[in-house]
């Protein structure tokens, strides 16, 4: 039998305005194996800990029980309590009463017999708990980004900066991302591509970085400090070391029905392409999709052409594999697809545009050369109407409940720009709220309205309409508490911004979680912003939530720095909460094998001996080095053979016969 | 079928041949290893050789020497799960894939007044319930067929789910009531656990003391219904669908219901997938792919339902 020493926090009025602590540690000296049972205003703070190893000493004290709040937030400090006082940090369980019990109640008398109940499970855990010695293992100083927009190459060149070896994977031919479609950013309206083609040019120079372009991640095994990616390097069709993006090729292919994706499709390409001007790398990439040569094999142009002789269309996906210490999620954003809000008849009117592809339209790089001129007719518009929040603060099922953060200041930039170069077009802009917190914004968007004089409509279009080669935009005006019909010959429409598609099946490959809109979840909201709950994944960008460039390039920074502090540690102390095989009850049957996402389970053929059982068999064995103790294994074993340490079945079981008795 | 069970016996190439003999009643045939020319006279195959006996080759394996084993269609798959599933050697094993009209139950053919294979005219009238949901006449795996034109024919099938789908359609409390009916008939005899070439472990957890839920005291017959749902999830993504627990249920529970929920979840969910069709084939819930359905999916189908 354990002697167990319970100790009930307040967390201050947190959670002894709810629960009634007194009660809790009363009740808790009845439970089996506790000799011991107090309270104290807070746990954590200095007198809490002396509290807990003076019990330890002085009732001898075999295992420990905290009530106080997440484990997440405390474990590690009251498992080194404990250790400082000469018990195995892994006696000491944590019983959540406050996130899980004090915050989500309101009644004092059911908050308390809660309270009871987790504190009777933890009990029941520490009965069955051993002690437990973790190992170490080396760390490979070597990270992974993936994505290659202004999020991935900052944190690269942080990195690199820092003397580690860093490889950007990006999804498409170029670095850049969304950055480089851009035409001016706020609020200073410096040019977009005039900031970041420097950074781009600096992340091929460096020596510590690997860029490797039209590549996607294939798989991730391992853990942090040891993690094992297979990357794929999809067929350029084009021999990147020779090919001197001479451009020739791109000009001469005759099929022109690719649409251009860095344009947003508002003009197309070659089927052999360069994305941009400043493209990094600077090489052409044969779109199969739309290749004659690849489709009919009739063609070759671009191949006789070619004076570098890079054309190859033999060309195959190669799959490489690396190995990491820390992996950087910058997977970015793309806007919503405006489409599903035909009120604004986005899908019916070429000159109903989103504000990315109105950027292109404004980009001197753009398919008009910089001149805006009305998609449909390439007539220079004279009233252009922008409308915010489509998608964003919104509770129906097509949009976005979140505030996408950066489009009242780019529909500002946008006004302003326009009224710039064009002062005789007519600038409106329905709004709901303007927001702009930030340095400098306010005084951006006042400028907007009183030095360009963009008029500002609070009010929501409810629709818009084609009414000759005009287009009509019906929207209130609650200001004024009236209805508004304008004629206008553009609307643009500052679409909500979403987690890149790929984000989704990054996360499941690191095992990395995601919260309902796709960004990815910090371990931590406010203390620990720029790290995944995944020890060893990091996040960069708007792939964590929306954000503008400057806000974006400092938590790239920030988790750079994260990322060198982990690549400069020699060793990592590994968990000692992992899997172990029963070999006597191990069927052989690989079941566990394929859904370890570590790859730490290897199946040997070995003499076994018990009851009941005796002979060569085959049988799972875990790497405890690799393992992560995730717990996959155990529940898709179906004889209950695979079994984690520090969270065993008989564990889990006594802790549900607490509740349940 | 007996002449080559005779000649590979004989040269040696096998050391013994697993097949069907006479059980305790003429329709009540048993599986049985055999393990000289003389055994051989027991051998029977016939309408009521229902028995899957792809999971007696767990056994053999252990032993010295190859075994001969015949399969009907059906059984190959759940032969290739096994192999999948690393139970049996097939290097140990020689299969003889056995042609089948579909398996008579003796039960539909008595209330018919029937007593004899010979006198069904019918076949599909007094044909097992597992052979309703014929997977057709493709042997999967095989080191020989014998196999005629008869056999061949298609059994006409419908939607095997068509039986789930109803149960889908009733009402969370009909659904209840339905299966507690069904599963509080359960004498916990284990002939279910006992046949089901998925149900293999050296050690069941329901026997062994420290899994947590063996050897409690029943609060209700509720145990049974658990013991039931618990064993579902177990045989799930592996079960091949061959039929054989609701077979040899004494209760008549229609066990497979169960089992054929699961598999009707998954196509949904991740695309048709049949447990067994070749060895060694990843079964979509231990893979993990890209194009899998997201994981809100289970939320959302939750608040539909």
């Amino acid at each position: 039998m354990q002697r167990i020493g319970v100790f009930v926090c307040w967390c201050g009025s947190n959670i002894a305005a709810t629960v009634d602590v007194q009660a809790v540690a009363e009740a808790m000296k009845r439970e089996p194996g506790v000799v011991y049972a107090a309270n104290y205003q807070y746990m954590c703070s200095e007198g809490g800990q002396k509290l807990i190893s003076d019990a330890i000493h002085e009732y001898n004290l075999t295992g420990v029980v905290i009530c106080s709040c997440s484990p997440r937030m405390h474990e590690a400090t009251f498992r080194k309590t404990a250790q400082r006082a000469g018990l195995n940090p892994y006696m000491v369980e944590i019983a959540n009463i406050r996130e899980h019990c004090s915050w989500i109640h309101k009644d004092k008398a059911e908050a308390t017999e809660k309270a009871i109940i987790l504190a009777r499970t933890a009990v029941a855990k520490v009965q069955l708990n051993a002690p437990l010695t973790p190992g170490e293992s080396p760390v490979t100083k070597r990270a992974l980004v993936i994505g290659g927009g202004i999020a991935g190459i900052q944190t690269a060149l942080d990195i690199a900066d820092a003397g580690f070896e860093v490889d950007i994977v990006e999804k498409t031919p170029t670095i850049g991302g969304r950055m480089a479609q851009l035409d001016k950013t706020f609020p200073t309206l410096d040019c977009a591509a005039c900031i970041l083609t420097p950074k781009m040019v600096d992340a091929a120079q460096n020596e510590k970085i690997d860029l490797l372009t039209y590549s996607e991640v294939e798989s991730v095994s391992g853990f942090v400090g040891n993690f094992t990616v297979k990357i794929r390097k999809k067929a350029r069709y084009v021999d990147s070391t020779k090919c001197t993006g001479c451009g020739a090729c791109t000009e001469k292919c005759p099929s022109r029905k690719g649409l251009n994706e860095f344009n947003m499709g508002l003009n197309t390409r070659g089927a052999i392409y360069i994305p941009f001007a400043q493209a990094i790398p600077n090489v052409a990439t044969i779109d199969p999709t739309q290749c004659l040569k690849l489709k009919s094999g009739k063609c070759g142009l671009c191949e006789k052409i070619c004076s570098a002789k890079a054309i190859d269309y033999t060309q195959k996906d190669e799959i490489i594999e690396r190995q990491y210490g820390a992996i950087v999620a910058a997977t970015g954003f793309k806007p919503i697809d405006a489409s599903k809000y035909d009120e604004y008849g986005y899908s019916d009117n070429p000159d109903v545009v989103t504000s990315l592809e109105f950027e292109r339209l404004m980009n001197a790089a753009g398919p008009n050369k910089g001149v805006l001129l009305r998609p449909s007719d390439k007539q220079h518009p004279h009233d252009i109407v922008f409308i915010q929040c489509v998608g964003s603060r919104c509770d129906d099922h097509r949009g976005k409940s979140y505030c996408s953060k950066i489009c009242c200041m780019y529909t500002a930039k946008h006004a302003m720009l326009v009224r710039e170069k064009y002062p005789d077009t007519n600038v409106h802009v329905f709004y709901i709220d303007v927001r702009t917190p930030g340095k400098n914004f306010d005084e951006f968007y006042r400028r907007a309205v009183e030095q360009y004089g963009v008029e500002y409509i609070k009010g929501m279009v409810g629709k818009v309409w084609k009414n000759g080669d005009k287009l009509m935009v019906q929207g209130s005006d609650l200001l004024n508490g009236e209805q508004l019909l304008l004629e206008t010959d553009m609307v643009v429409l500052a679409t909500a911004i979403e987690p890149d598609p790929s984000a989704r099946s990054v996360a499941t490959m690191l095992t990395a979680s995601m919260d309902t809109n796709d960004f990815f979840t910090e371990a931590h909201a406010k203390l620990r912003p720029v790290e995944s709950p995944t020890a060893g994944v990091f996040l960069s960008g708007t792939c964590q939530g929306p954000k503008d460039v400057p806000e974006t390039v400092a938590q790239a920074s920030a988790a750079a720095s994260k990322v060198i502090g982990l690549l400069s540690k020699d060793k990592m102390i590994t968990n000692p909460c992992v899997a172990q095989s029963n070999e006597l009850l191990c069927n052989g049957c690989s079941t566990c094998e394929r859904v370890c996402p570590y790859g730490a389970i290897t199946y040997v053929d070995k003499e076994v001996r018990g009851p009941e059982v005796r002979g060569v068999k085959r049988v799972a064995q875990v790497n405890p080095a690799v393992c992560q103790g995730c717990g996959a294994c155990t529940v898709s074993c179906p004889s209950g053979a695979m079994d984690l340490k520090g969270f065993t079945n008989r564990e889990i079981m006594a802790e549900v016969d607490a509740i349940c008795k | 079928m007996l002449n080559v069970a005779r000649e590979k016996l004989a040269s040696g190439e096998v050391k013994r041949v697993l097949g069907w003999e006479k059980g305790e009643f003429w329709y009540d045939l048993t599986p049985a290893f055999f393990e000289t020319e003389e055994s051989l006279n027991g051998f029977v195959y016939n309408g009521f050789s229902g028995a899957n006996l792809s999971k007696y080759l767990i056994k053999a394996r252990d032993w010295e020497g190859k075994t001969l084993v015949f399969l009907k269609p059906c059984d190959t798959l759940s032969f290739n799960q096994l192999l999948t599933e690393h139970r049996i050697d097939r290097e140990k094993v020689y299969v003889v894939g056995a042609g089948c009209k579909g398996m008579l139950d003796y039960n539909k053919m008595k209330k018919l007044g029937i007593r004899k294979e010979a006198d069904v005219t019918d076949r599909q009238a007094v044909l097992l319930g597992k052979c309703l949901a014929c997977k057709g006449k493709t042997f999967y795996a095989f080191d020989e067929v014998i196999d005629d034109e008869e056999a061949q024919k298609p059994i006409e099938v419908e939607d095997r789910f068509n039986e789930v789908k109803k149960i889908e359609a009733l009402s969370p409390e009909e659904r209840f009531a339905f299966w507690r009916s069904q599963l509080s008939k359960c004498i916990r005899c284990n002939a279910c656990r006992n046949v089901c070439p998925a149900c293999s472990c050296v050690k069941c957890v329901f026997d062994n003391p420290n899994s947590g839920v063996a050897s409690k005291a029943n609060p209700d017959d509720f145990e049974e219904n658990l013991f039931h749902i618990i064993r579902a999830f177990h045989v799930a993504g592996r079960c091949t669908d061959c039929g054989e627990c609701s077979r040899v249920c004494p209760q008549g529970i229609p066990l497979h219901l169960l089992n054929r929920k699961f598999i009707k979840d998954i196509d949904e969910l991740y695309g048709d997938y049949q447990a067994g069709l070749e060895p060694g084939s990843r079964a979509p819930l231990v893979n993990f792919d890209k194009n899998d359905p997201d994981p809100k999916i289970v939320m959302e189908r939750g608040e539909n339902a």
